[in-house]
Order: C-alpha cells, then structure tokens, then sequence
C-alpha cells in the first residue's frame, strides 16, 4: 500500500494547468485518454459499418444465390459483372468481415474504447501510465484500419482464405487471386495492428498496477477494470504468437521459406516447399486465435457486471467469485486452442487434452452467469438501454455458450465443425453478445464521453429490432448447421440434397437486414446525442464508481482538485446503512460499517 | 377592412389560446424526459422481456417442429450410432440448461422491474453456499460428458490396420476428389505430387511407378464402398487444406498438404436402403417439388429444366479451399460386398491407364 500512497501524492502534488491545446494536440494528437477513446469508439463504429455491411451483402447472395442485384453492381464492381456476385467476391467479403469485426470492431472498438475511458477513470488517475504511448497505440490501430481498407481496392482483390487465413491457401496466390497483394496488406496490417494492442495492453497492465488512487486496493477495483486487465493481460501473453505466424507466414510467401508449406503441385507446377506443415501455422494462429475471443468477451462481461449491478441498485453477486472465474477463464483460454484443430490431422490424443480443458472453461462461464442471475434477484431494476443490452448479452451469452459444450467436444465436433452450426456458435457467444457489450458501454457512458444523454426510446426500439432480429438469425442456423450445410459455400445450389435449406436461408437473411439496418437508429441517435442530446446531470444512473466524480466537462488530468480517495467497494447499491440506493466510493465509511466492510 | 378586423382578431385568439395552453401545460407538473428511465420504462420493459422469454420457448418448438425434417437421417455408420447417442444426450443437457436459465433471467427481469417508486432492492451480497453448489454441479455435469465424450472419441479415432479393413485412399485438389484402391495385393503404391506430371498427366494421383505396389492400384472419381466393412481412409491433398466431409457417416478430417491424414468408419446401410428410409423419402419429394416448381420458372425463361433428385451419400469439402470450393464434391456409393467387388473389378488399374 505506502508505494500505492507514494505515486499518489505525486499524481495528487501534481498542480493542474491548462497547456495551451491547438486543435490538432486536442482532437488529432492528443494524448488524453478520453478523447482516445472517443477515436477508438468513433473509428471502432466506421469499421462496424463496412464490417456489418460486408454481411448484408453476402447475406443477400447467400438467401437468393447467383441472382443479379443492383447494390453488388454499386458495391462491388468489377467484381459483380452484371450485378452477380463474383465467388472470389464472396470469399473476400466473409474474409473482411471476419477480420473486421474480430479485430478491428470488437477488439480494439470495444477494449480500446472502454479501456481508455475507464481505466483512469475509475481508478482515479489523472491519465494512462504513459499518455504518449496510448496515443500511439491509437494512431497504429488508425494505420492498421487504413492498411485493412486499402487492401479491398487491389486489383486482384483483397484476402480471401477466411479469417483464420490457414495457409497453403492465403500462401499461394495462384491458389486463390486474394492471396497476392490483397493478403499481403492484410498481413501487415494486422503487424501493425498487433503492436497498436501490444502497446495498448502494456499500458492498461502498468495503469492498473500502479496508478490506482488512495484506497483503492485490487479488491475494490469494479469489475470493470478487472476484466480490461485481464484482457490485457491475456493479448499480451498471445498477440506476440499471431505476429510470429504472420511474419512466418509473409516468409513463406516472400522469401521461398517452408514453414508451413509441404508437397504442393498448383496449376501444373511442382513447388520447392518441403518439410513445412499448415498444422504449425493452425497452432500458432489459435494460440491468439482461441484467447482473442476472450479478448472480445472479457471486456463486454466486465461492462455487464457493472451495468447490471448499476441498474439492478444491487451489489454484484458474488464478486470475489466474478473475479476467480476470470482468472480461471482467463488461465484456460490460453491452453484450449487445438479445440479447432481436432479433425486438422492432429495427434487424437491431443484431441483429447484440448477437449478436457475446454470443458472445464464451461464452469466458471456458469459461474458467471448464476451471478448476473443472482444479482437480479430482489432488485429495483432501471431499465436503461444499457440495462437491456446487458441482459441480452447474458441471454446470448448462455444460448451460445451451451453449444459450446457439443463444439468443444471432440467427438461431437467431428461431424459440426466447419459448419452453419460453428457460425451460429460463436456469433451469439462472442459477436453478438460482444456487441450487445459494447452497445450496452456506449448508452451507459455516453453522458462521461460527451456530457449529453442518448435517446432512451430510439434506444428501445434499437434494443427490441436488434434481439429479436438476432435470435431470428442464429437459432435457425444451428439447424442448417445440424443438417449438414458447411460454411463458407458461395451457394448451396450445388448441393440438390440442400435445397430445402433455401427457404431458411431466405429467412435469416431477411432479418439480417431488419437486424443490420436497424443499427441505424442507433447511428443516428449516437450522432444526434453527441450535437443535439439532452444535457446530463453529474451522476445519471446513480453510480458509485469514481468516474462519475469528475466533472462532466473535460479537462485533460480528469479532476480539478485532488483525486478521490476510495473507503469502499464499487457495489454499496441499496445498503441498509445509507438513505441513498448507492454509496459513491468516496464516501467515507461511517462508524458502524467499519468492522464489516470490504 | 373587416376582413383585415376579422383576420387579426382570429390571429390574436389562437395565439391567446396557444398562450393559454402553454401556462395550462406548464402549471402542470410534467416530468421532464431526462432520458434515463423511469418507473413507467421499467414497467413496459420488464414485461417486454417477459414476452420475449415466451418468444424465445416458441421459437424453440418452432424450429423443432419445424427444421426437425431438414436435419441429418440417421446413421449410416457403426460408430455414427454412438456418435448420435452423445448427441443426444449433450442436448437434452444443454437444452434443459437453456430453458430454465433463460427462465430464471427474464421472470427475474419481469419480477423485479422497477416499476414502483417505493421498491427497493435487496442487499445481498454473496452466498458462499450457491457458489459452491453452482460450480460443483456444473463440474459434475461436464465431468460425465467429458469421460463419455473422450471414450467414444478414443473409440473413433484409434484406427488400427487389419486384414480385413479396406483401405481407400481419399486424394483432394481444387476442386474435385479422387479416390485410390489397393488393388489385388491389398497395397497402396508410394505416391508424391513430384509424379503427378510423368505419363502426360494420366498420373492423377501421382503414384510412384517404380513401386510395384503401386501398378495394380486403382484410381477413380466415385467412391465405392462396401457395407459393413470397416473402411480406412488415408487423406492427401496436392495443393491446399481440405476436409472430407462425409455427414451421413458422421465423418470428417482434413486433408493436409504434406501429410497423411487418417479416419476409419464401417458403413451400414447401402446407398439403396437409404433410399428407403422413411425421413430420406419425405425430404427427397420436398427437393423435388422445390425443383419442380424451380424448372417452370427456367422453361419459361427459355432455360433447361433441373433435373429430379435422388438421394446420394455426399462427400463435401469442408475447408475453404478457393473459388469453386462450394462445388467440390464427391458421390459415395455403399453397397453390397459382391457388387462392390464386381465394381471394382471393372475400373482399369495405374498399370492399365498409363500403357
């Protein structure tokens, strides 16, 4: 504790100016971390746009298969002559999307934006460890993002081997045209992107560690903030390992290297490759691959613990359990990976381990959510928006996460992977609870962001379009999955033994788009609320955690006067002890609660 | 002029009515819409969500009731049987999960709405007790679906050669399948991609002719497979990942550039019995009646009509493989032992196609 005291009476000593801030060290270069984080949010938004629109349009191809539409001709290009969506197309469009809303969305859109606003916000710290790196990290994700959206104007088109980019497909570009210039920027943007996270994560790691204000120990820190260390710590251990695969790989690809390409004869050439295997590359990749879906999740449970308490006017069920299943999540995810691997050609008894530790990931997810059950119980519940995303994050959340216990099994998989089935799978565990996550963060935190309140009905209907929307599009695609379908089919119609899987096709794709347009409204009321929203009061949703201490405007150092000391848990929500349903964490503990508290 | 009166009087009368309305309006004590909601919010969206629990029930029965034709008939393999068993009974688990942890999220939701200003929530903290129960029956739960789980992937994947197992191999490029037989003695040739050019490219597997084993193999583009014999499959592939994906057989591995991968199953039931099976022959009328009603649309448009459908066992590639990956596939026929043989006994060896 006395080095914790220490660097806060430096932070605290340290007298408050107001550089003089031009335009661009504000709103460009600035190295505060709540104007990063609106970068992070706004540029996390414009990928989510191309990214989910990616997904409209290959939504439309897959419902009414090989039919010319206008919107191809307008979007695509060349690449829809006549207006019919071109295969390679397809490939790259699911490619793209993959990657975009993985990394580029629900990576660095939802742990940047969060991490960044909160973290020295509710620790109380004047700013991240290092305000210079931060912006760093943001300009490299900026970079990244641009690299990511220069490779779809190629002329050979942009990657197209799927997300996962197993090589020798994304290796040979004779193998598919996506696979020349296309899949080099995408490799390098995703170098780039991989130091944009390892930079961001050293300095979400340093800030919690050292720069938490008086009183606040690790076992007050809101959940929040756990769950970003965590995260943090989880990319830094593995985002190295995908960047090892990348360099690899772009070896291979360059420099005639074999590390992962054996015995390849393609368009009537034998080629030098000998001795490499894919299978390597297959580790390597879900070495990050299998974590970045915690990395996804992670942050969007810890947004959920606090919203859910928040609106629940409740404590947090069961907080030190919230925290052991994180680290235990947290231990697992980094040794479940060949769980993808199981029918790759891999020994069957590594099948076996993989099975038995991905099972086990399955216990303190449960615990998890017994936890965001309990804490509803007995609950005043303020249904605010960010109240419902949560709720409907614990509901996808839980529908998504049972399949994973027939995905994770090795020999269930066997006749699901690579499936409709894995697709409905991991969207609603990870993609669309993940976004309920960062939908459920942005309607909870705007007045912090841009001291206005969004529009709670528009964020009703936002809400409603979007569950109901959602549930209509992955239940049914469990069972296309369960009949067989494989993913990543241009169309089905070669396959006569799937055409009646074509009405439920039709199905899921019209509400993919009431589902995708409906985010809309959302658009429209982000940037309404940002000019024209209604003014918010100091403490909106009646919270405890320290953010809502500082004042609405900003100011670069976040308090004018001295930081906040802390004397309680994040959670006093409806304490016995105190007039108020909540109890901000600066308020001093009062004699009787002094034998008892936390 | 007594227009112009007239105008200006009605003109002054709304607006004094606009005025008094507005004092009327204001003397009430309106809430102002501060955006964050209130108990009337909480009211209709506790039992929003309420509706939407009973939403998520129907549209569970729904697609039972309704999919439950399109899914996969039963299975066509020995171990498939075992395979379908821990299916089962993992859904059942998962499903009863579902339904009552949805419950409790959503009643809880509706229950606790705060819809009244005097509620007010409990301070409960945490309860030792529930977290151990909630942690160690889950532990219990996976514990049995782990170790059944494990022991019929053991099951599975052990592949031991014997005598009387048939050995095939399963050969991949883009975007077609071949399929190799040992031929009379029973053994595959030595094969690499380096011999796929010798013989003007009539050395579709690239078989290695210096090796005797080799010369009587046979190489063909329908897969053959006898019933009720245990088949071997050792997979290549000349350029990229593929998988073979057999569903009927509950069988998948992938094919792997540089490697042998393998996977072993017997079927037991031919392509003809399949044929018979009561799920196959309703779903194999809808096909055709979809067709059907999609020829009268290409006719009219001056195109062929599609041809009727009839069930085949399928292998699909099922790893993205490059632009024509959604069409790579194979027909598997299963049939009886003696018209496998005499099936076989018919397709020319390597010796005979490179003479």
């Amino acid at each position: 504790m006395s080095q914790h005291s220490h660097q806060n009476n430096h932070q605290e000593d340290h007298h408050h100016h107001h550089h003089k801030e031009t335009f661009i060290t504000k709103y460009i270069f600035s190295q505060d971390h709540k104007m990063i984080s609106k970068q992070y949010l706004i540029t996390g938004l414009f990928m989510g746009i191309i990214g989910i629109g990616m997904s409209l349009l290959f939504r439309i191809q897959l419902a009414w298969p090989e039919k010319p539409f206008w919107i191809f001709k307008v979007m695509l290009g060349k690449w829809a002559e006549d207006g019919v969506m071109d295969p390679n197309a397809y490939l790259s469009l699911i490619t793209i999307h993959g990657t975009i809303m993985v990394f580029f969305v629900l990576t660095a859109g939802l742990s940047g934006t969060f991490s960044n606003l909160l973290i020295p916000l509710q620790i109380g710290a004047r700013d991240m460890a290092s305000g210079f790196l931060n912006m760093v990290s943001y300009w490299l994700f900026f970079v990244s993002s641009v690299i990511m959206i220069s490779s779809l104007f190629v002329e050979a088109g942009p990657a197209s081997a799927g997300w996962t980019i197993y090589p020798p497909l994304s290796a040979l570009p004779q193998a598919i045209p996506g696979s020349g210039m296309g899949m080099t920027l995408w490799l390098l943007s995703m170098a780039v992107f991989i130091a944009s996270s390892l930079l961001a994560a050293l300095n979400y790691v340093v800030t919690i560690i050292n720069l938490r204000t008086k009183g606040m120990s690790m076992s007050r820190l809101p959940l929040t903030i756990w769950a970003f260390f965590v995260t943090a710590i989880i990319g830094i251990v593995s985002f190295p390992v995908l960047l090892s695969a990348a360099l690899l790989l772009l070896m291979d690809r360059s420099f005639g290297t074999s590390f992962f390409l054996s015995d390849i004869f393609i368009q009537g050439e034998v080629l030098h490759y000998q001795g490499g295997s894919p299978v390597l590359y297959e580790h390597l990749f879900w070495f990050l691959g299998h974590p970045e879906v915690y990395i996804v999740i992670l942050p969007a449970l810890g947004i959920t613990s606090e919203v859910i308490a928040t609106n629940s006017r409740k404590p947090i069920f069961g907080y030190r359990a919230m925290i052991a299943s994180l680290l235990a999540i947290a231990f697992l995810s980094t040794i479940v990976w060949g769980h993808h691997m199981f029918i790759s050609g891999m020994n069957p008894f590594l099948g076996s381990v993989f099975t038995f530790t991905t099972l086990l990931i399955a216990i303190p997810s449960a615990v998890k959510a017994f936890n965001y059950i309990s804490t509803l119980w007995k609950g005043n519940l303020q249904f605010n928006p960010a109240m419902l995303f949560s709720i409907g994050l614990v509901s996808t959340f839980i529908s998504g996460g049972l399949t994973g216990i027939i995905l994770g099994d090795s020999t269930l998989d066997i006749n699901v992977h690579d499936t409709y089935f894995v697709v409905a799978h991991f969207h609603l565990v990870m993609g669309i609870s993940a976004l309920y996550g960062l939908f459920a963060g942005v309607y909870h935190w705007f007045p912090k962001m841009f001291g206005r309140m969004m529009n709670k009905t528009l964020g009703y209907v936002h809400f409603w379009i979007t569950v109901v929307s959602a549930y209509l599009i992955f239940y049914p695609m469990h069972f296309i999955g369960m009949a067989g379908l494989p993913r990543r089919y241009y169309t089905n119609t070669a396959f006569p033994y799937f055409d009646d899987l074509a009405d439920i096709n039709v199905f899921i794709s019209i509400f993919a788009l009431i589902g995708g347009l409906a985010q809309l409204i959302f658009l429209y009321n982000f940037i309404h609320s940002i000019f024209y929203g209604k003014r918010t009061v100091q403490n909106p949703w009646r919270s405890n955690t320290l953010e809502w201490t500082a004042p609405i405007k900003h100011y670069h150092g976040n308090w004018l006067g001295k930081i906040p000391h802390v004397h309680r848990w994040a959670y006093d929500y409806s304490n016995p002890q105190h007039e108020q349903d909540f109890v901000p964490q600066d308020m001093p503990l009062k004699e009787e609660e002094k034998d008892l508290h936390h | 002029m007594t227009v112009f009166l007239i105008l200006t009087a009605l003109i002054l009368l709304s607006i004094a009515v606009w005025q008094v309305t507005k004092i009327f309006e204001l003397s009430q004590s309106k809430p102002v819409n501060t955006q964050i909601a209130n108990h009337k919010d909480n009211d209709i969206q506790g039992k929003l969500l309420l509706a939407f629990l009973i939403f998520l029930y129907l549209l569970t029965i729904y697609s039972f009731w309704a999919y439950n034709d399109v899914l996969l008939p039963e299975s066509a393999s020995e171990h498939g049987k075992e395979y379908d068993r821990l299916m089962w009974i993992t859904y059942l688990i998962i499903f009863f999960v579902q339904i009552v942890t949805q419950a409790l999220l959503h009643y809880f939701s509706y229950r606790f709405r705060g819809n009244k200003p005097e509620k007010k929530a409990s301070f409960l903290a945490e309860n030792d007790r529930l977290e151990f129960w909630w942690t160690v029956i889950p532990v219990v739960v996976l514990a049995g679906i782990i170790l059944y789980g494990l022991y019929t992937w053991t099951e599975i994947m052990t592949v031991e050669e014997n005598e009387d197992a048939l050995v095939v191999e399963l050969y991949a490029q883009q975007f077609n399948w071949k399929a190799r037989y040992a031929g009379q003695d029973g053994q595959l040739g030595e094969a690499n991609v380096r011999f796929l050019q010798d013989f003007g490219g009539l050395n579709l597997v690239g078989i290695d002719a210096t090796d005797p084993n080799g010369m009587d193999d046979v190489v063909v583009t329908e897969l053959h497979l006898p019933v009720n014999r245990e088949v071997i499959f050792k997979m290549r592939s000349q350029d990229v990942l593929h998988s073979a994906y057999m569903p009927h057989f509950r069988a998948q591995m992938n094919t792997v550039p540089g490697m042998i991968t393998e996977f072993a199953y017997t079927p037991t039931i031919t392509t003809s019995e399949m044929r018979q099976n009561p799920q196959i022959i309703s779903k194999i009328e809808k096909i055709n009646k979809l067709r059907e009603a999609r020829s009268k649309d290409l006719v009219a448009s001056g195109d062929f009509p599609l041809d009727p459908y009839e069930f085949d066992f399928l292998l699909l590639c099922n790893k993205i493989c490059g632009a024509s990956h959604y069409n790579m596939q194979m027909k598997i026929i299963v049939e009886t032992a003696e018209e496998f043989e005499n099936w076989l006994d018919q397709q020319p060896t390597f010796a005979q196609t490179i003479e």
